[in-house]
């Protein structure tokens, strides 16, 4: 199957259904720009017109409430942030607002819409732009909230998002824009709820949130090599969140392990280790371990980054851990050839 | 465009006589949810218009029933002069499925969509931008449906509502902003949250609204004001402004009075009274032959009876069921 990158996937997800429906319609700040939004909605503008296609003013928490009438009204908007924290402007329309409406007026209209928040990483990008905060909507009944980590779920997640009849949060890392894989052409959806087995394992359950997904595949290969079979599970879904298959994994493994580049406290690493608890609470043979961030901000010098960013070594050493082998200091060495803020070598920023 | 199907009477009857039958009509009402609310059935906050009848069946008068409107908080009288429901608005302030929420909204959350009251909720200005969407989604798809948003003159302090304006007037959105303004956010008098010498509605013209201030209490002149902002929408002229300068009676929350707390001096309370929409209007009636006292009085006793009613029916009306139904689509 043909190869295109995570950025092309979601674009190709947004021709895709602008073409099928007149009512779907994209609009945030900088969605027609010369760059495309980091490429990923680059020419729909002059494709489907100014009309369905726009810009917005510096507004966040008005245009997220303009998307919930305009979605009240018969269209299927589609919000952007090119950041999330700045839809964090905008708690009222999405959690307090967007969230209740169906229940609170007993049923009486659907809101079909999405808002779409793009995670940052490195590159300075620092306290405020780099914040993984999706815990924040998938606390909230009413919300359904997905974070894809493969271009294929990109693509069907996005369809399947703007096909659905309520208000749900899209989340993309930055660094997952440039990642390629196979990706059908056509429309297709994946539906929102079930988590991904990314690779089948018996020894240990590794968890894992949007990019880490691809540090925990890289550390399920390393410890493949010291003969450590690691279960690894994309939870693309976070509201629902597949409690079954998490369950199911670790009442086999009895071991896990999550991989969330965000703050542990209250967030979805913490929902795992609750979800497993308990459901699998006997079949625990190691206390369970999360590779989040440090409990501080994010920093902005690269020479601070280096030390906030888990990434595969630590995943392994926290499944060394859970089967009582003695630690490996290597696990936690940079290796040579990688900076942890930029997402490839040929990087030469800004984002 | 003759006067809305949101009045009472027939369309024979003089203007002013249907538009004090629809206030009469709200105050009726909410006279009763406030002499029943001690009985404790009704368990939920009640923010009452009675005082501001007039900004509500005025503008509403001047719209067509497949026009849209919004509320906040204080929404009673939005909802009965665009013509809600009143057997399933007492019901949903009794928590009954019946209610037009179905019991999980309660007296801050009224909806009828079959009569274009798209939703109301109590955070100050959210249903403002929320509106601009109803507007903007009738534009993309060619509707010439007007929406409008009630609020009152704190939610214009809130940022939401300054991003709206300039948004719906960028677009040129067909979206009225009939702000009532009674002088409180609960018991903070404007002096604490606006500065002086600066109109609420010169704000709005400073976004690119048309904008206008009204006696919000003089029910022939709000309708005349609607009717050109409702035209200017509808026409494609972009978004309008009404500033419809009124006054609370009773306590922001509750059927009570509270001037007791002296938040509000007894002088400018007993003057807003003398300005009572409804007495003023009857007084100009009659003074003009145009208010027949005895069909008055029956058309009072009927909407008694319709109250009486809406009351039984909502009191042995099922509970609600099913916590979990409706979270999602």
């Amino acid at each position: 199957m043909r190869e295109i990158t995570y950025a092309d996937a979601i674009r190709e997800g947004f021709s895709i259904a602008l073409e099928r429906d007149p009512r779907v319609m994209l609009v945030g700040l900088g969605v027609p720009d010369p760059k495309g939004f980091f490429g990923t909605t680059l020419d729909l503008q002059q494709r489907f017109g100014a009309d369905r296609v726009l810009d917005m003013p510096c507004s966040e928490n008005a245009m997220s409430g303009v998307v919930l009438g305009a979605a009240l009204n018969g269209l299927r908007p589609v919000l952007n942030h090119q950041r999330l924290d700045f839809a964090l402007l905008a708690m009222d329309p999405i959690c307090t607002q967007a969230a209740k409406w169906h229940y609170m007026f007993g049923g009486a209209k659907k809101l079909p819409f999405v808002v779409r928040m793009i995670i940052g990483r490195g590159w300075g990008q620092g306290p405020q732009h780099s914040q993984s905060l999706y815990s924040w909507f998938a606390h909230i009944p009413g919300l359904k909230v997905v974070m894809p980590a493969t271009p294929y779920d990109a693509k069907g997640l996005l369809i399947a998002a703007i096909e659905d009849d309520n208000p749900v949060v899209f989340l993309e890392h930055r660094w997952l824009h440039q990642v390629k894989g196979e990706v059908p052409t056509g429309h297709y959806t994946v539906p929102i709820g079930p988590a991904r087995l990314a690779i089948p394992g018996r020894d240990v359950t590794v968890v894992a949130f949007s990019y880490m997904v691809l540090e925990a595949m890289e550390a399920a290969r390393k410890l493949n090599a010291l003969g450590i079979q690691a279960e690894v599970i994309d939870a693309r879904s976070l509201r629902p969140l597949d409690r079954d298959l998490i369950i199911a994994s670790v009442s086999r493994t009895g071991r896990l392990v999550v991989a969330d580049a965000a703050w542990s406290q209250a967030g979805m690493s913490a929902e795992v280790l609750a979800v497993a608890t308990e459901g699998a609470y006997g079949a625990f043979k190691a206390p369970p371990r999360r590779v989040c961030f440090p409990d501080c901000p994010t920093p902005t010098s690269p020479a601070l980054a280096a030390e906030f960013y888990p990434r595969s070594g630590h995943i392994v050493a926290a499944v060394r851990a859970t089967l009582g082998f003695p630690a490996d200091p290597n696990d936690l060495l940079v290796p040579a050839g990688v900076e942890l803020d930029k997402p490839d070598p040929a990087f030469t920023g800004p984002f | 465009m003759s006067a809305s199907p949101h009045i009472p009477g027939p369309e024979s009857d003089p203007l002013g006589l249907r538009l004090l039958k629809g206030m009469v009509r709200i105050r009726l009402i909410e006279e009763a949810i406030a002499r029943q609310y001690g009985a404790q059935r009704m368990r939920c906050p009640v923010h009452l218009s009675i005082g501001q009848e007039a900004a509500a069946v005025g503008a509403c008068a001047a719209l067509r029933s497949d026009d849209q409107v919004m509320s906040g908080h204080r929404s009673h009288a939005h909802y009965l002069a665009k013509g809600g429901d009143l057997t399933a608005m007492i019901a949903e302030l009794h928590g009954k499925a019946t209610g037009c929420s179905r019991g999980r909204g309660g007296s801050m959350h009224l909806v009828d969509l079959a009569a274009g009251f798209v939703g109301a909720v109590p955070i100050v200005g959210s249903t403002i931008p929320i509106a601009v969407g109803l507007a903007f989604a009738d534009r993309l798809l060619k509707r010439d449906r007007v929406t409008v948003a009630f609020f009152g003159e704190g939610a214009t302090e809130e940022g939401v509502f300054h991003e709206s304006a300039n948004f719906a007037a960028l677009h040129r959105l067909p979206v009225v902003f009939a702000c009532e303004n009674n002088l409180y956010s609960v018991y903070s008098p404007m002096r604490v949250r606006q500065p002086a010498n600066r109109e609420v509605f010169q704000v709005a013209a400073a976004h690119g609204v048309a904008a206008h201030q009204g006696d919000g209490n003089d029910v022939l002149a709000v309708y005349a004001l609607m009717q050109a902002a409702v035209a200017h929408a509808r026409n494609g002229q972009g978004p309008f402004f009404l500033e419809l300068q009124t006054y609370r009676w009773r306590e922001h929350c509750g059927p009570g009075f509270d001037n007791q707390l002296g938040y509000r001096p007894e002088a400018e309370f007993r003057a807003w009274q003398a300005r009572d929409p409804i007495a003023c209007l009857e007084k100009h009636l009659q003074q003009t032959g145009m208010l027949d006292p005895e069909p008055y009085v029956r058309y009072q006793c009927q909407v008694a009876d319709e109250i009486a009613a809406a009351f039984a029916t909502a009191q042995a009306a099922p509970a609600p069921t099913g916590l979990m139904d409706y979270v999602y689509a």
